[in-house]
């Protein structure tokens, strides 16, 4: 669906898109995740024809995005960052505007935006003027804007940025089902790191406009960073006396606690902590620590993801019983 | 199958539609010219009528509603919509000519609605005249139209830059065009500058038209200078559409 070669981009002294050489197969699910200021978004707008690379080729949807951006353009949707509806226009207006623009007729454009209204849950406002509506109705309008001509190739550009938890959980729940029904292969940008993880097959991790990681988040996980088990201990002697009996590679003893390095940490934790009961030296405490997405950005750049994009290791934690 | 009369088609409709869903909006770009029928004329001296004065406020009110519809254009610069359209398959060009023959509906509602409160009072109508004039008018609104897109597109997100180069060129243009005063009484270099000026041409032509001299070499003139606008707008408006990201 997607094949570049050595693309590039630089702005004056910028170089924001460094030598990108990708491949994304049909109906592939694949998130772009990175700092601002990383190239996923000067990306987008040269796999979708917005800008020309300065260097390398992009075929998009088996055409080259600079010699063929008109059947480029006819089979890709995208949905950039900003509002795509005019804010003068109405909801309704601008959707039939759009279907005109990919050459459906009046008739077809109306009912497809019928069609898109009602599966986005527009109805009650899709006949105001679109400065009238809320931020995530605006975001929905944009979505079914993005769809009308029924593309198999969607592009996103950060598109939960700046709405609430629901609203962006709801968007989530649009873009899959959308994926569900009719297998659509979708690239979207997204700096919100559960995004990328909950949603995407397939990670590529952008820095500084080079490609750093390209894998599924479990196997990113796993790779570069791993689970971990912290026992917490209530005696000395049963630290001691613990660490000695567990057979791991990484194990490291803090205080009143243990840490052990290893993958598939929660189906082993059962038979640890039963284990180490039966042998007279249970654990206090357990606690299974599995990477996120930062953690492994964190391990490739030193960086963290997080706003601020300060230096700083924060785990999601899942706590098991002992 | 769509080509460039079709997408031009689109995107004329969609401008236009805010329009026909409030077409009070016509009014809104027209104040000041109406300001200067209602509070300017009165004070003209007594050798220049109504019938001299009206079709400057004409070329007036084209001259400030088209001049401004650029800030359309950069507001969907800024909220993403032109953008919206930029990854259409629409072609370039009719992003530019649907935008700029759009601005001819408002400028024949508002030269209408001049005309229709001015025939009260001592302006005559020469209809053939005034439609030869609309005419010309419509294609010096269509050239200024794109003009004001190309800036728009130049300044992008620096909305200051469109507003100081619209404003800044908008009284001089329109004081040496002798739309208020005569040209005629004022000193030679005042003159001089206005001969360059191709908006002295259409409002000579205007109101030798609009008192109903249709062949004449000021027609002629009136014709040349908004077909020159007109295609110089066009050129450098689909070349700017053409590089816009």
């Amino acid at each position: 669906m997607i094949q570049t070669e050595e693309l590039t981009k630089h702005f004056k002294d910028v170089k924001a898109v460094q030598g990108l050489t990708l491949t994304v197969r049909p109906g592939e699910l694949v998130a772009l995740l990175g700092p601002n200021g990383a190239g996923k978004s000067t990306t987008l707008r040269m796999l979708t024809t917005l800008i020309p690379p300065t260097s390398g080729t992009a075929r998009v949807a088996g055409f080259d995005v600079v010699a063929r951006q008109r059947d480029v353009r006819l089979r890709i949707g995208y949905i950039g960052q900003g509002n795509g509806a005019g804010h003068s226009q109405r909801g309704r207006d601008e959707l039939i505007s759009q279907g005109r623009a990919y050459g459906l007729r009046v008739g077809q454009a109306r009912r497809r935006a019928a069609e898109l209204i009602d599966s986005l849950g527009l109805g009650e406002v899709a006949d105001r003027t679109v400065a009238t509506l809320s931020g995530g109705q605006r975001r929905r309008l944009d979505i079914a804007m993005g769809l009308i001509h029924e593309p198999g190739l969607l592009f996103l550009d950060e598109p939960s940025t700046g709405l609430d938890p629901q609203n962006r959980a709801n968007l989530q729940e649009h873009i899959l089902a959308l994926r569900e029904r009719h297998g659509t292969t979708i690239v979207l940008t997204t700096h919100y790191l559960d995004e990328a993880d909950s949603m995407a097959e397939r990670v590529i991790v952008v820095d500084h406009g080079r490609i750093i990681a390209d894998d599924t988040p479990a196997a990113l996980k796993a790779t570069h960073v791993g689970d971990s088990i912290r026992l917490g201990f209530d005696h000395e002697t049963d630290v001691a006396a613990a660490a000695a009996r567990l057979r791991f590679p990484r194990v490291r003893r803090d205080g009143l606690t243990l840490e052990i390095g290893v993958p598939g940490a929660p189906r082993l934790v059962p038979d640890l902590l039963e284990d180490l009961r039966a042998a007279g030296t249970a654990a206090a405490s357990v606690e299974v620590t599995r990477p996120t997405l930062d953690d492994v950005f964190l391990r490739l750049t030193g960086r963290s993801l997080r706003e601020g994009g300060a230096v700083a290791g924060t785990r999601s934690d899942e706590l098991v019983e002992a | 199958m769509s080509n460039l009369v079709t997408d031009t088609g689109v995107v004329f409709s969609r401008e236009l539609r805010p329009m026909l869903r409030n077409p009070v909006t016509v009014v809104f770009s027209m104040v000041q010219p109406l300001v200067f029928l209602g509070l300017f004329a009165p004070l003209l001296p007594d050798d220049l009528s109504l019938q001299w004065f009206v079709p400057g406020i004409v070329v007036m009110s084209c001259l400030f509603g088209t001049s401004m519809t650029g800030s359309n254009l950069l507001f969907e610069i800024q909220t993403g919509s032109h953008q919206r359209m930029l990854v259409t398959p629409l072609r370039r060009p009719a992003l530019l000519l649907g935008r700029a023959l759009k601005e001819i509906v408002p400028v024949l509602a508002q030269a209408a609605l001049i005309v229709g409160l001015c025939l009260p009072g001592s302006f005559e109508l020469h209809l053939a005249g005034a439609l030869v004039g609309l005419a010309i008018l419509a294609t010096f609104c269509l050239g200024l139209g794109a003009l004001s897109y190309t800036l728009a597109l130049a300044a992008k997100h620096r909305e200051w830059l469109f507003w100081t180069v619209q404003q800044t060129l908008l009284f001089p243009l329109l004081l040496l065009a002798g739309m208020l005063l005569p040209i005629a009484n004022g000193p030679g270099w005042l003159r001089a500058l206005s001969r360059w000026n191709p908006l002295t041409y259409v409002v000579d032509a205007e109101r030798a038209l609009f008192n109903g001299e249709i062949w004449t070499s000021t027609t002629a003139a009136g014709v040349l200078a908004a077909a020159g606008v007109g295609a110089a707008g066009l050129l450098v408006g689909t070349r700017a559409m053409k590089n816009s990201d």
